[in-house]
């Protein structure tokens, strides 16, 4: 195993805001490598300045040995990359922007016309090929946007939110597509606050949250790191807090219960790592039952990313995506975005 | 699905030589892909064509009718207001067409197609720069032949054949200079609503401070001095020179500023200046974006 990429400290501020506080991935070739975070997270920023988009306030980023900073032309030969919102010009055919884009990475000439029938077939994009990039769905667009990232035969392919906005067939096909890509012996990075898809297909990990790495490792060690399994209650459908409370400090009693977090963002709920045993559910019912408290619902299950994040943030990606709706200001990130 | 994506991976080593440098062959090809998509774009929304060179026709005939009657001494020398005009509306349509520029590659910016450009390793960024101006040039060639023939009907005569290659090469300074300020304002305004007030602001002004309607003799003293810094008069003197004087020589003046004369090889070097300055100035822009 080599290291395909290699980010060490990377910070970056907008004006007041920072994005990334500080942020090191070791990744290896022939790995997909996912970048799991809520929105806000500092995901897309550290893409982009891995994609030379935009230069790091501190830190170094190494790609295949090239420094992105001292030789962005370098890294940018190496990596393909498949921005989040497909930008297509809708006024060209398929055909054309792949055109297009093999002049932008100097294809020579001869080979031009093969590479873009073998990526069209490859994408199932051939009997779109040559019409208005206008009239294709979000699926054949986001298809297309792939195709453009891989004609120069990038070492790396970098997607930042591959399969935000598709159906779930769409999103089925590109998952296939990068695993096979990986079977071919590509290094691929991808970033998504969809648990799946990451648990799916990421060979390692790393979780992000405000500018920082949380956690980073393979999926399965991640979630056995934590071990035990997972109760999810609630008293009632929205608990009062002072009720939760109490039925958090009653079960924190009991000796094979390891933790009880309360989560206010689902009424507050009650979250509790135990010992994997079989009488689990019934223990907590009749724990519950016996201090005469409600119980509305009550399930178990391993551990997932989602309690990975849990453990290491006391909230769940769900609420923190929902926290963050709140304050991010899209206007001002769409400049951001626009600022180089 | 069953092809090969990836060629079968070539051994990494970290210490390998990276790229070869970027050498004038991939600027080309990058510059070629970039200009062809603009005239794609045109090919299939012809209507900045059509109304490209309608426009500088309606000026041709609205502005002639409008000083048709203005006293004889106005323009100085005896010459009627149509033939005076033609050499105004040549240089300010190409001017305009340059001056806009900038508003696709703001778009570009907004949508996120500007990144498909800025994450390949193009050879030089200025092939962004060159695409625009190659094809405001071609505008520009099509809309300049549309005015001369129509001024030309209008009984103003036409431009020698060599004078006609001087015009553009002329044409070509002014609309590389302003097309490099154009996109300089397109990667550093906000968005394109910006960048409209500034071009909207820029645009009539320049036209009615430079000797495109009136010439400098008309103007108070001020007004003067504002029209001969004007880089508009530059183009325009030469080519309303071009236009009335079949046997020009480099050495003629075409331009008398308050500061002095101007000659014809004085306005070219001028406007080459401007071009080369503009240039100049927006590299930093391009670097920075360099990330």
């Amino acid at each position: 195993m080599t290291t395909a990429i290699s980010i060490q400290n990377l910070q970056k501020r907008y004006g007041e805001v920072t994005a990334v506080k500080n942020v090191s991935l070791e990744i290896q070739s022939g790995e997909i490598f996912g970048i799991l975070g809520p929105n806000g997270a500092g995901k897309t920023t550290t893409l982009r300045c891995l994609c030379t988009l935009m230069q790091p306030d501190a830190g170094t980023i190494e790609v295949m040995g090239i420094s992105a900073l001292s030789n962005p032309r370098g890294v940018r030969q190496k990596l393909g990359y498949v921005a989040q919102e497909v930008a297509l010009d809708k006024l060209l055919t398929g055909r054309e922007l792949l055109e297009l884009q093999a002049a932008l990475y100097h294809l020579p000439r001869p080979s031009i016309t093969p590479r873009i029938d073998e990526v069209l077939a490859l994408l199932g994009l051939t009997e779109w090929a040559d019409r208005l990039i206008g009239s294709y769905s979000g699926g054949l667009k986001k298809r297309l946007d792939l195709a453009a990232g891989l004609l120069h035969q990038p070492d790396i392919l970098v997607l930042d939110e591959p399969t935000v906005g598709l159906d779930i067939e769409s999103r089925t096909v590109v998952w296939q597509f990068l695993r096979q890509l990986r079977q071919q012996g590509m290094t691929i990075v991808l970033t998504s606050h969809y648990l799946e898809e990451v648990d799916a297909l990421a060979d390692h990990v790393a979780i992000l949250d405000r500018g920082t790495v949380i956690a980073a490792d393979t999926p399965t060690h991640l979630k056995h790191q934590l071990g035990g399994d997972r109760i999810t209650l609630k008293l009632r459908e929205f608990t009062a807090i002072e009720e939760a409370e109490q039925a958090q400090q009653l079960l924190t009693t009991l000796p094979w219960v390891h933790s009880v977090v309360i989560n206010p963002g689902q009424g507050n709920s009650l979250n509790l790592v135990v010992d994997a045993r079989p009488d689990a559910l019934n223990l907590v019912q009749s724990t519950l039952h016996q201090a005469g408290l409600p119980l509305f619902s009550l399930a178990q299950s391993k551990p997932s990313l989602d309690d990975v994040y849990l453990a290491a943030t006391g909230q769940t990606l769900m609420d923190a995506e929902l926290a963050a709706i709140g304050r991010r200001d899209p206007k001002a990130e769409r400049k951001q975005a626009m600022r180089r | 699905m069953s092809q090969s994506v990836f060629s079968p991976a070539t051994p990494v080593n970290p210490s390998q030589p990276t790229l070869p440098p970027a050498n004038l062959l991939d600027f080309g090809q990058e510059t070629f892909a970039l200009t062809r998509r603009l005239f794609i774009q045109l090919k299939r929304r012809p209507s900045t064509l059509v109304a490209g060179v309608v426009q500088p026709l309606m000026w041709l005939i609205l502005f002639g009718a409008l000083f048709q009657n203005a006293p004889q001494d106005f323009l100085g020398n005896s010459l009627a207001y149509g033939q005076f005009l033609g050499a105004g509306v040549i240089v300010f349509t190409a001017f305009s067409g340059a001056l806009n520029s900038g508003l696709p590659v703001m778009f570009d910016r907004e949508f996120g197609f500007l990144n498909r450009l800025l994450v390949a390793p193009l050879a030089s960024r200025f092939s962004i720069v060159a695409a625009s101006a190659l094809f405001i040039m071609t505008m520009s060639l099509v809309q300049t032949v549309a005015i001369i023939v129509v001024s030309g009907l209008l009984g103003t005569g036409f431009p020698t054949l060599s004078g006609l290659g001087l015009m553009f090469l002329i044409l070509a300074f002014l609309v590389i200079a302003v097309t490099a300020l154009s996109l300089g304002l397109a990667f550093t305004l906000p968005g394109h609503i910006e960048l409209i007030a500034v071009l909207l602001v820029v645009n009539l002004p320049l036209l009615f401070a430079s000797t495109a309607l009136a010439p400098l003799s008309f103007m108070p003293t001020w007004l003067q001095v504002v029209a001969a810094a004007n880089p508009l008069s530059y183009a325009i003197e030469p080519i309303r020179h071009l236009y009335l004087y079949p046997h020009w020589h480099w050495s003629d003046i075409v331009l008398q500023a308050p500061w002095g004369n101007v000659s014809l090889l004085g306005c070219i070097g001028g406007l080459l200046g401007f071009a080369l300055l503009s240039l100049l100035s927006i590299q930093p822009l391009l670097k920075r974006s360099l990330g």
